[in-house]
């Protein structure tokens, strides 16, 4: 669908526009706060003291944000092809199947740099194709990608339960877990890079993963915009049927996408799973799935937005836990909140400011108006 | 004869909630607007209609609340993708999440219950409603059971449930009303050249979807259960969708697939961990991803095509 506006010169377009839909997300939540009798600006610090006052705090921050990077990438991708994927929570859930057969077949057999990039294949591979059913039903058989995606994220909860209450449990276990990986299943932690900046930390989640995390961020960029697949992925998203007249093939093109959105999202698991919790446990998934819809979105799908969208999102993920020992009635819950003002303002309702955005640089400088800015449709 | 009476009822019961949200994503859907935010609403719904009848002792004021606050997501809704053009989906899944936190941060805050609202006695709750004659035929075989058990003894909301069924089928296809709202969803701009709003008939749509979700949040939590639980609605909405797709989009297909959907949940609960001849014991999330499996083969147009609303998920632009 062609935007029914006027062109925005690139700063208003990414950094402008962003910005005032992030504040307006956040001037609301702030109203959450109110409602339930606390003080928005007392939070806010909390917030940031929480995040950032301390080098685990930091750590933290940089942990949580690790696996929405991997799950913003995910949506970012799909984005750009036309597509909205919303499975990334079921992908990395049943990403996390593929980092625990690799981990629990080879922790006594290979050293950690082994299993890494066997987990890496595991988890990608499993999310590929979790990702790829609802694809080639879309492709090949019309069904809404959307709905199916969402119906597969059902499934997959369904599907680890059963499996973490069945077959993979331990026999004489009663928790519905794998059973712990031995050592040479874990990722080294990241400690001693914080340490390098000064900060004196006991111990904090944050592991290799996060560096998979920025090197997949520079490679998404490279598909996106240094690929012919990425050419092919955008032109498809801009345009189906103009793709379709250049000769791309239609199935072939949402299936691809969707398989590396998938990847990406399963590779999600093993932040957690490898690199902090060391055994699969239910629900480690935690939302992060859904975390990435909202990080896309303020990161306008763009790999450089979305690495300070998902450390902003890691923040408040990290700040929000600090906010509940002083705040009781704020918990964790305020981030879902965020994130749906976040969907909303950044995502639904990204026009809203556009019209008189224009008319105010128009008045300003009407010059600045002339200059072309990409353009992306989700769904 | 008794276990399949009592799962029959529990079958109603269970099937109430998706019926109303299923029907509530009819009106919008039909009229050209995807809701994703079924779940959101009616969770929402669901959490004001207990908080309002907790407060106020009156069920009647709970479902009030429910509606209100349904209505204001609907309309929400409707302000990003009617008249700013947003994404629907995306705009859908801001509001599900939306919801999802806000009940449980203002539960906390209010109630300091780990996110539930108190548990609702007497005038609070909807009662069941015994219908005339229910206790007479009782012991008359076959059809005494049926009658007393199965469609007598439930909740006002669960008859209004069913008879909106009959009404939809009306309002949409016998009314002035109906014909509009699915030629809005169709070809919206034929109905704008027939000068008639395409904005305003979208509003209406979305403010029935929202009064809908609404009702079926305040059975959720003020009818079924006594209280609000957080994440009660646990994917209903989703299910409601896909049942919404299942029946292509009209009345009384959604009321059988509403109800094959509830059955599953009633006999997921009812035959919980019991064995059964030739394939042993059926694993209970099997079970329960059975709707999603069969949306997803549904949708995949092995049991017949659905096709959606031809103007659905698109924003319609007046002029360029």
């Amino acid at each position: 669908m062609a935007t029914p506006y006027a062109k925005l010169p690139a700063w208003a377009d990414y950094g402008l526009i962003p910005l005032i839909n992030l504040f307006v997300a956040f001037a609301v939540a702030g109203l959450v706060v109110l409602l339930v009798g606390e003080s928005p600006v007392q939070a806010a610090t909390l917030l940031i003291k929480g995040a950032f006052g301390s080098g685990a705090g930091i750590g933290y921050t940089l942990y949580y944000a690790t696996s929405f990077i991997f799950t913003g990438l995910a949506v970012a991708v799909a984005f750009h092809c036309g597509l909205f994927n919303i499975g990334g929570e079921g992908q990395a859930y049943v990403g996390g199947l593929g980092v625990a057969i690799v981990c629990l077949s080879f922790d006594s057999v290979f050293p950690w740099w082994v299993n890494f990039p066997l987990a890496i294949l595991g988890s990608a591979a499993i999310g590929a194709f979790w990702a790829m059913i609802p694809a080639i039903l879309q492709a090949k058989r019309g069904s809404h990608i959307v709905i199916t995606t969402i119906m597969f994220n059902f499934i997959a909860a369904s599907l680890m339960v059963y499996l973490l209450v069945g077959p993979l449990k331990p026999m004489n276990s009663m928790a519905p877990q794998t059973r712990t990986f031995a050592q040479d299943a874990w990722l080294p932690k990241l400690d001693w890079l914080l340490e390098m900046f000064g900060a004196t930390i006991r111990s904090t989640p944050l592991n290799l993963s996060f560096v998979l995390a920025l090197v997949m961020a520079v490679v998404v960029w490279v598909l996106i915009w240094r690929t012919k697949l990425g050419y092919e992925i955008r032109t498809y998203g801009f345009s189906p049927k103009a793709a379709k007249y250049a000769g791309i093939g239609e199935a072939r093109i949402i299936v691809i996408t969707m398989m590396i959105s998938g990847a990406l999202a399963g590779m999600m698991a093993l932040n957690p799973v490898m690199g902090d919790q060391h055994r699969l446990q239910l629900d480690f998934v935690t939302g992060a799935g859904f975390v990435g819809i909202a990080v896309a979105l303020m990161g306008r799908s763009h790999p450089a937005g979305i690495v300070p969208a998902a450390i902003l999102f890691g923040m408040l993920y990290q700040g929000g836990a600090e906010i509940s020992f002083v705040m009781p009635n704020i918990s964790r819950d305020m981030i879902v909140i965020i994130q749906g003002l976040v969907i909303l303002f950044a995502g639904a309702l990204e026009h809203m400011f556009r019209p008189s955005l224009q008319a105010a640089l128009a008045s300003l400088a009407p010059k600045s108006m002339g200059m072309n800015a990409a353009k992306r449709e989700g769904a | 004869m008794d276990t399949l009476v009592q799962l029959l009822d529990a079958t109603v019961r269970v099937s109430v909630p998706l019926l109303l949200a299923c029907l509530a994503g009819l009106y919008s859907e039909r009229s050209g607007v995807f809701d994703i935010g079924l779940e959101g609403k009616m969770l929402a719904g669901a959490f004001a209609g207990a908080a309002a009848a907790a407060a106020f002792g009156s069920a009647w004021i709970g479902l009030s609340a429910a509606i209100l606050v349904a209505v204001f997501l609907a309309l929400v809704h409707g302000f990003a993708s009617i008249t700013h053009r947003g994404n629907q989906i995306v705009s859908g899944v801001a509001i599900n999440f939306i919801a999802a936190g806000s009940t449980i941060i203002l539960g906390q805050a209010w109630f300091r219950q780990g996110g539930r609202t108190p548990s609702l006695a007497g005038d609070a709750r909807f009662q069941t409603i015994d219908l005339p004659g229910a206790a007479a035929v009782s012991d008359v075989p076959v059809l005494g059971p049926i009658y007393s058990d199965i469609i007598s003894g439930h909740s006002i909301l669960v008859y209004f449930a069913f008879f909106m069924v009959p009404f939809t089928w009306w309002a949409l296809f016998r009314t002035r009303f109906g014909l509009r709202l699915r030629a809005v969803g169709e070809n919206p701009a034929a109905v704008d050249t027939a000068g008639i709003s395409v904005t305003w008939l979208r509003y209406r749509a979305v403010i029935i979807t929202g009064i809908l979700t609404g009702v079926a949040g305040a059975y959720l939590s003020v009818a079924q259960n006594a209280g609000f639980v957080k994440d009660m609605t646990a994917g209903k909405g989703f299910i409601a969708l896909a049942a919404l797709i299942f029946a292509k989009w009209k009345p009384v297909p959604a009321m059988f697939a509403c109800l094959l959907f509830g059955f599953l949940e009633a006999s997921s609960i009812r035959f919980q961990g019991m064995d059964w001849p030739l394939v042993g014991r059926v694993p209970v999330q099997l079970i329960n991803a059975l709707p999603f499996v069969l949306t997803v083969i549904l949708l995949a147009g092995f049991i017949g095509r659905a096709i959606p609303p031809k103007a659905g998920g698109v924003a319609y632009v007046k002029e360029r």
